[in-house]
């Protein structure tokens, strides 16, 4: 969490020149579940027909990006998505059924400033929370999803994030249907206080009754996946894939480096970092992600099962 | 002065919480438990001894502890990392929990640190990974779980051992999702405004227990803990018996349903901001 003014400052680099771009929905035909972005920063500006890859610094055409799915053509970096965006490129089209659109949290702190930054934050992204849950299929693999949002501040987890989640894997028990959660997160929401912490328990119980009932949870890590959520669902997963280059950890950098005072190895805390030391599965381009899946779906959905 | 309605400012509590003087967990087991025998180590990778288990007796009956352990002297809290545990801790209390629940013992939990360690070698062993599965397992336990937070209470790393059925605070202890220190320089940017981010974090035993996040609170002598330790130690151990009790009458499910409903309701959320 202490990385969360490096990973402001990554935002602005990355929502500056690509802004439009990264909340223009990927699929409009799919949108209708989702309240369009209302955006009150869409500017001329926003239609640059030039980009800057914050990785290699590349200037690129904006739409050879977009038709990459928001990765860089030059270097392979993976941009950062909207929830509507990875929909988009997630899920079968036209199947996502929304559940909880306009599911709100209190403010439990009465912390100043909050109810503020919280309708700025509805206001450019167009959703109600930092998350997006719903049913869909992949590949035809019936699921019920969870995707965060990083443009809601930084996509942290309040008590919104952490009932919308429960309430999606409580459905997938009900309705004996996989997991699939994409983290992209900050961590714990600093404005309400302990009521955040809390939500790391309250999902991972969720998700332990889930897997307790013989259910397939997977969980897709994209940049950054950091803090109560790395702590929490995000590393419950049967199965945890992850994006290319995806900043993965539970401390931020800057805390690390002032608590063990030196300077953090090449790499630390990227995906491939994390993979080689044992938590994660597999890392999978953004372009594969559907097929892999639809693949690891499929070999779960067996009519007869041992045990 | 602030303009703290409370005769002790959350800020003051903090510094009680943190107080060189002020008991740690091995006192409160040394008052707590006979017949305690430490186990070391999670089987995996290493002993952390931020982290103190082992299986006592609570007026006779077996149970097993779990602790955060900041240190009394400055050696001995270097080599318990001042009570910020490693992956290897949250790892040594899932193995003790198993134990525990395969032996039918309730498990007990004593909560003190600052947080989890934020160092290289936590992240490279899965910090965050440790942490979730220590919260899912708590969750599942079929015994019971009680815990009392006695001094700081910080963030997951906390959290981590105190997803229990009951939880208390003794009067002077905090819970919060980060330090005072951490939470002012990550929203302001200016950590010297901690004081400041302790009024407005709701982390005092108090508060906490006003937002329904903990039971009880236990008191504390006029001057903090210390001032009669046995009188908190007993104060403690009424509060684990009064909690066994209680958990004791549940079966198997009934006591995980509690544990779930406990955790599940925290939180309010709807379109009625004031009725989630």
């Amino acid at each position: 969490m202490g990385m969360f003014d490096k990973i402001r400052k990554n935002q602005a680099m990355i929502s500056v020149p690509l802004g439009a771009a990264a909340r223009k929905p990927a699929r409009p035909s799919q949108e209708a579940a989702i309240p369009p972005a209302k955006s009150k920063e869409m500017s001329p500006e926003d239609t640059n027909i030039f980009a800057k890859c914050p990785a290699c610094n590349a200037v690129l055409f904006t739409e050879d990006i977009t038709e990459n799915q928001m990765v860089c053509p030059r270097c392979q970096h993976h941009l950062r998505l909207s929830a509507r965006q990875r929909l988009g490129y997630t899920v079968d089209e036209g199947s996502f059924v929304e559940m909880d659109a306009e599911l709100a949290g209190n403010d439990p702190l009465q912390f100043p400033g909050y109810e503020n930054k919280l309708r700025a934050a509805r206001a450019y992204t167009g959703l109600t929370e930092a998350v997006v849950t719903g049913y869909a299929t992949i590949q035809g693999e019936p699921v019920m999803i969870a995707v965060m949002d990083g443009n809601f501040m930084m996509g942290s987890m309040g008590a919104a994030v952490g009932e919308k989640i429960t309430r999606c894997v409580e459905e997938a028990t009900r309705r004996r249907l996989p997991v699939v959660i994409f983290t992209v997160s900050g961590g714990a929401r600093m404005q309400e206080g302990l009521v955040s912490l809390m939500q790391m328990t309250k999902t991972s119980a969720a998700l332990g009754r889930h897997g307790e009932a013989g259910l397939l949870y997977i969980t897709v890590l994209t940049d950054p996946t950091t803090g109560g959520v790395t702590a929490s669902f995000a590393m419950l997963g049967d199965i945890i894939l992850a994006e290319p280059g995806a900043l993965v950890g539970f401390a931020g950098k800057r805390v690390i480096e002032q608590t063990v005072k030196q300077s953090l190895p090449e790499g630390f805390q990227r995906a491939e970092f994390v993979m080689d030391k044992g938590f994660v599965d597999a890392i999978v381009p953004r372009r594969e992600l559907p097929g892999r899946l639809g693949q690891l779906l499929r070999l779960h959905h067996q009519e007869v099962r041992h045990g | 002065m602030d303009e703290q309605m409370t005769p002790v400012s959350a800020w003051e509590r903090v510094e009680h919480a943190r107080e060189a003087a002020r008991p740690t967990a091995k006192t409160y087991i040394d008052g707590i438990f006979t017949d305690f025998v430490e186990l070391h180590g999670d089987r995996r990778f290493g002993d952390d001894q931020a982290v103190i288990g082992g299986i006592g007796r609570l007026e006779g009956r077996p149970v097993t502890v779990i602790a955060q352990e900041k240190g009394g002297d400055t050696k001995e809290k270097i080599a318990r990392n001042f009570g910020c545990a490693n992956p290897e801790g949250y790892r040594k209390s899932q193995r003790l929990m198993r134990q525990a629940e395969k032996f039918g013992r309730p498990v007990l939990l004593i909560v003190d640190t600052q947080g989890a360690y934020c160092g290289i070698g936590a992240e490279e062993r899965g910090q965050g990974q440790a942490i979730a599965e220590n919260l899912q397992l708590m969750m599942q336990l079929s015994v019971p779980a009680v815990a009392v937070l006695i001094g700081e209470g910080g963030s997951g790393g906390a959290l981590a051992l105190a997803s229990a059925n009951r939880v208390a605070m003794l009067e002077n202890a905090v819970y919060s999702i980060l330090s005072p220190e951490g939470f002012a320089a990550i929203l302001w940017k200016d950590a010297a405004r901690a004081k400041e981010a302790a009024g407005l974090m709701r982390m005092t035993a108090r508060e906490v227990y006003a937002m329904g996040i903990v039971e009880e609170v236990i008191p504390e002598p006029p001057g903090g803990a210390q001032e009669d330790v046995q009188a908190v130690a007993q104060a403690m151990k009424d509060f684990f018996l009064r909690s066994l009790e209680e958990l004791d009458a549940m079966d198997t499910s009934t006591l995980r349903e509690d544990r779930y409903r406990r955790f599940r309701r925290m939180g309010d959320c709807g379109l009625d901001p004031q009725n989630g």
